[in-house]
């Protein structure tokens, strides 16, 4: 029978010759990953074996993996507690992919796992955060899931009652225009079939275009395909995944690369030609609200954002930095940067880039999550209007309701900010 | 007979349902005071048990889309909400089922807030319009674990069946 990817990886991660949507399968997990959330997660691990004479053992510590990135530095002593608590809980599970608040190995999760070759093709990783979805830029079934899930998981190495998801097949040919990225091409995608409209199905990615498409755009389209209600987004691995795999995330082991069947049955097809793509901008307050930058209208911004699981990969920051060296952001219009990861934030200083933004008056934070999400620094004053390089635009999404937030590119967020409104960056200054 | 309490539309969020800056909070037992914190009159009247038990919440497509915070989950089951929406976000609903926060999928739902609602596994009953609407069965993967009362003790059931076999071996 011919299959999916997804099918593909859930054949193999229950031992079965084949699987089809709809099927309820209980996979093995190749990865498990949580952040500060893993505070919940062990709460309720040491739930399931209260009264039940087991020791609370996890079911493999190098399958787990915990990265320190939501509050970091820790904001309040309850975010510090809950820190120390998954400290020491890594120590007494042994866990070893573990990645605390340092300078040389810390970051965001969604940048930490990949860099470190946490994620192979083919396998199944979960994680407590919605943005999982990212490592199927690899090529694995990459999934968000709660917390207690995850205590399921760390329980038993299986996500239990799983069915095997319906596949939309996308297809992207073209070749993008100047200043025309990934970014644009998942907003696009979002407006078109909204926000709801690929929920509990996968978006497999294939096409020309996608086979030129580096691994860090593959991780912000992958990133974002949640944000269209996917449970997964998938890119069949290939020539570049096995490049960054070796070159980049240092993988020594075997890599297994495989593709779906060719005769696989796809729920939608969808083909989009990107050379036709403007740069896109979602406007308040939902990540399916998308236009054509030319059509926003004017919009003063106060906050501009770049950084996070999305756009705070290496090229983000260069295309940023192009558009800002030797030159000044707009008075009225701050701007703060958030690579996402440490070692994304040494090479851009080595590069120069991080010297670039900060001459032109960017305040670059550490790597971190909590801007995004309205949990620590960078929050919006009343009636303000942010805009953002981040995944989610919701009401209260950076810590007021009563501010906007809009999505776009590097690009657009780096011309936006050398005039203090929302700018087409092919056109540039006033 | 369950009363309508709050009247919501399409794409409600995870932020909307529990606002990100109480995520330091994870406890189940301490996240119901922040429930829809940005809807300061509800929260209030939640927080003073102005709303019973069983009270339900009705909204439109995509309820709990955003974030995996269990927060939004286990705030809202805090006081034994229903939540009757035309379709839910997959985290959401499986963090819901975990929990055992009642959902009821219902892609016609029309009510108002203060309406009466009879809920039956197949069907809704509007009794202060008078009109019936059809309920989904959720998820056949899911049932197992309503079953077992939750994920905890779905989980702890399958670990002790495998410890035993193991003892047996």
């Amino acid at each position: 029978m011919a299959m999916t990817m997804v099918e593909k990886i859930l054949a193999r991660a229950t031992g079965q010759k084949a699987v089809k949507a709809g099927d309820v399968v209980e996979p093995k997990v190749s990865l498990a990953m949580s952040h500060e959330n893993a505070a919940l997660v062990i709460n309720q691990f040491l739930e399931i074996y209260k009264d039940t004479g087991l020791k609370p053992k996890v079911w493999d510590p190098d399958k787990i993996a915990i990265i320190l990135d939501h509050r970091v530095p820790a904001e309040s002593a309850k975010t510090a507690t809950n820190q120390k608590k998954i400290r020491e809980f890594v120590a007494a599970q042994k866990i070893k992919k573990f990645h605390d608040i340092r300078g040389d190995e810390g970051g965001i999760c969604h940048q930490i796992l990949p860099e470190n070759g946490y994620v192979l093709p083919g396998t199944v990783v979960v994680g407590t955060d919605s943005h999982t979805t990212s490592h199927g830029a690899l090529g694995a079934f990459s999934f968000g899931i709660g917390a207690t899930e995850m205590a399921s998981v760390w329980a038993l190495g299986r996500v239990l009652n799983v069915e095997v998801p319906k596949t939309i097949k996308v297809v992207a040919k073209g070749k993008f225009g100047r200043y025309v990225l990934p970014k644009d091409f998942i907003l696009y995608l979002i407006g078109k079939i909204s926000a709801e409209g690929a929920n509990f199905k996968v978006l497999e990615y294939h096409g020309p275009t996608i086979q030129k498409m580096p691994t860090s755009g593959r991780l912000t389209v992958a990133n974002m395909s949640v944000e269209a209600g996917a449970t997964s987004g998938i890119f069949p691995p290939d020539e570049e995944t096995l490049r960054y795999l070796r070159e980049e995330a240092k993988v020594k082991g075997p890599i297994d690369i495989f593709g779906p069947d060719p005769e696989a049955e796809y729920d939608q097809v969808i083909e989009i030609n990107v050379s036709e793509l403007e740069p896109m901008v979602a406007c308040p307050h939902t990540v399916d609200n998308v236009k054509p930058v030319s059509q926003v209208g004017r919009v003063k911004v106060d906050q501009i954002v770049i950084g996070s699981c999305t756009n705070g990969r290496l090229d983000d920051l260069a295309v940023a930095a192009r558009l800002l060296k030797g030159k000044k952001i707009a008075r009225g219009t701050r701007m703060l940067v958030f690579p996402a990861s440490f070692r994304i934030y040494q090479q851009a200083l080595q590069l120069g880039y991080i010297a670039d933004l900060v001459k032109a008056g960017a305040v670059v934070m550490n790597p971190g999550c909590g801007c995004c999400l309205g949990v620590h620094e960078g929050a919006l004053g009343d009636g303000e209007v942010a805009l953002s390089t981040t995944n989610r635009n919701f009401k209260g999404r950076m810590g007021n309701p009563k501010a906007e937030v809009y999505l776009c590119s590097p690009a657009v967020a780096a011309a936006s900010a050398l005039t203090g409104y929302i700018t087409d960056p092919r056109k540039g200054g006033k | 007979m369950a009363k309508v309490v709050l009247k919501l539309g399409d794409d409600i969020s995870t932020d909307i349902i529990y606002p990100g800056r109480y995520m330091a909070t994870v406890l189940p037992s301490e996240t119901p005071q922040y429930a829809f914190a940005d809807l300061p009159e509800f929260n209030s009247k939640l927080r003073s048990g102005q709303i019973p038990a069983g009270s339900v919440i009705v909204a439109g497509k995509n309820f709990g889309c955003g974030s995996s915070r269990e927060q939004a989950a286990s705030c809202l089951k805090g006081y034994d909400l229903i939540v009757v929406a035309k379709n839910f976000a997959r985290i959401f609903m499986q963090n819901a089922i975990n929990l055992g926060l009642r959902l009821v999928v219902c892609p016609e739902i029309e009510a108002e807030e203060g309406d009466e609602l009879e809920i039956l596994p197949d069907k809704i009953i509007n009794k202060t319009s008078g009109k019936e609407f059809k309920v989904e069965a959720l998820p056949k993967a899911r049932q197992a674990i309503i079953d077992a009362g939750g994920l905890i003790a779905y989980t702890r059931q399958r670990l002790l069946a495998s410890a035993g076999s193991r003892k047996k071996a």
